[in-house]
């Protein structure tokens, strides 16, 4: 059975290291927080100027000066720091978060992304995404394999406006987990119960699929 | 040096129509909303606003698209506000999308006479479009220019007769580089104290940043996603 959005984030998590500084997006990326494996440490960074990011406040306790970038009241967790937003970039751009997650609505085989513009219907504008994409080292891409329409969202090339070229090294949907490499998807992982023709018929991009497609595996 | 103005009024004056404005501010969150209010009684026009947002449609910057004193906006996310969509749209306003980071760091080459830079972000996209492309080990960056503003207006948490700021949590976000980056640099505080009462240690914008400051009669600091958790 393909995925829900938790189940992708679940998926995502498991990619998360020891003493790594996170990013997430907005949408199925927040979701990540809370799949944190066992034993794993990390700390979030949020680009509006947060790194130790907590989850939301209890009912009473929302503070308008706390926000994370989606601009939802948050909390923070012990050795929280606040910063501007040009430090908060520095830490971007200077590589020192480890992994960006983000969602799309297209992605290329060669590991472009689209993720902020449909002309003349939805332009309100890139926010961090451009800068976070340019820089990031390790940047996974949480999102839905189609779109609204049932097209592929995996592409051989992305027809929206882009956000940031040969950027993207790993896609996560409700369907499988995608590398890119060489100009090409590699299929890694399908979800459970999720045929490999399934997947296949619903790639847009070119993908090369091994012998054995082992199946996500959820503790 | 004693920066202290007696209120808005006195804080904005000087304030004149086709002025470039930096307005600090995520979202709705460290946004100068007393100084917004009286720009709007002030109904100065064709202005140029630098902001990272546009506010919403009845609150923030989202007041001043409503009286229709904005010319141009120049911000990274603009996306919680009907007015400003259905005026970009109709070709009323003038919009300059700008990559978050480039954003910040533009505002604070403004204010450190750094007048361009390089960075990666945008390379490859419509945001590169017209702008100077140059390799640094081995990588494709694009050339950005400085910001400046006539007039900077920043919300600080707490400040002093000096000008001397510190900002709360995450309403820092803009509001420390755009100070930097005004010809008048105009702080609001939520409480204004006098010189020497705030540790030297903790000012996040030195006062020489800022020509006016003012505490601002009232905060509504209004939330914009209320996200709570259950009591356990």
């Amino acid at each position: 059975m393909a995925l829900d959005k938790n189940g992708i984030a679940q998926r995502i998590a498991q990619e998360l290291k020891n003493g790594w500084y996170v990013n997430l997006g907005i949408g199925i990326p927040t979701l990540v927080a809370n799949y944190i494996p066992h034993g794993i440490e990390v700390e979030f960074q949020s680009e509006n100027g947060i790194l130790g990011m907590g989850p939301f406040p209890f009912e009473g306790e929302e503070d308008a000066d706390l926000i994370n970038a989606g601009k939802q009241t948050i909390t923070t967790v012990p050795g929280a720091s606040f910063f501007d937003s040009a430090t908060s970039f520095a830490m971007i751009r200077g590589q020192h978060v480890q992994l960006t997650v983000l969602g799309a609505m297209e992605v290329s085989q060669n590991g472009d992304i689209a993720n902020w513009k449909i002309p003349g219907k939805m332009v309100k504008g890139m926010g961090g995404a451009m800068d976070l994409v340019a820089s990031a080292e390790n940047i996974i891409v949480a999102m839905m394999h189609s779109n609204k329409a049932g097209e592929s969202k995996i592409l051989k090339e992305c027809t929206l406006p882009l956000t940031g070229v040969g950027c993207v090294k790993k896609v996560v949907t409700e369907l499988a987990v995608l590398e890119i490499k060489d100009g090409k998807f590699h299929l890694i992982e399908r979800a459970p119960g999720v045929s490999v023709e399934e997947i296949i018929s619903k790639t847009e991009g070119d993908l090369v699929v091994p012998d054995v497609v082992r199946e996500m595996h959820f503790d | 040096m004693n920066k202290v103005v007696k209120n808005v009024e006195e804080a904005l004056v000087g304030i004149e129509d086709d002025m470039t404005l930096m307005l600090g501010g995520f979202g709705l969150c460290g946004i100068p909303e007393n100084s917004i209010g009286q720009l709007v009684k002030l109904g100065t026009k064709n202005l140029t606003c630098i902001s990272n947002n546009a506010g919403v449609d009845d609150y923030g910057i989202g007041l001043m698209l409503q009286a229709k004193q904005v010319k141009k906006m120049i911000s990274s996310y603009v996306g919680e506000n009907d007015e400003f969509e259905r005026q970009m749209l109709s070709g009323e306003l003038e919009v300059d999308l700008i990559p978050q980071g480039s954003l910040a760091e533009r505002c604070r080459a403004g204010g450190a006479g750094i007048p361009a830079f390089f960075t990666p972000a945008g390379y490859g996209t419509e945001v590169a479009e017209g702008k100077e492309v140059r390799v640094f080990n081995g990588k494709p960056h694009i050339l950005e220019s400085a910001l400046n503003a006539d007039f900077a207006i920043v919300k600080a948490w707490k400040g002093d007769t000096e000008g001397n700021l510190i900002y709360k949590a995450a309403a820092r976000n803009f509001n420390p580089m755009m100070a930097m980056a005004g010809k008048i640099t105009v702080a609001e505080v939520e409480e204004l104290v006098p010189a020497g009462t705030l540790d030297p240690n903790q000012i996040h914008t030195p006062g020489i940043f800022v020509q006016r400051i003012f505490q601002g009669e009232k905060f509504e600091k209004r939330i914009e996603q209320r996200t709570v958790r259950k009591n356990a």
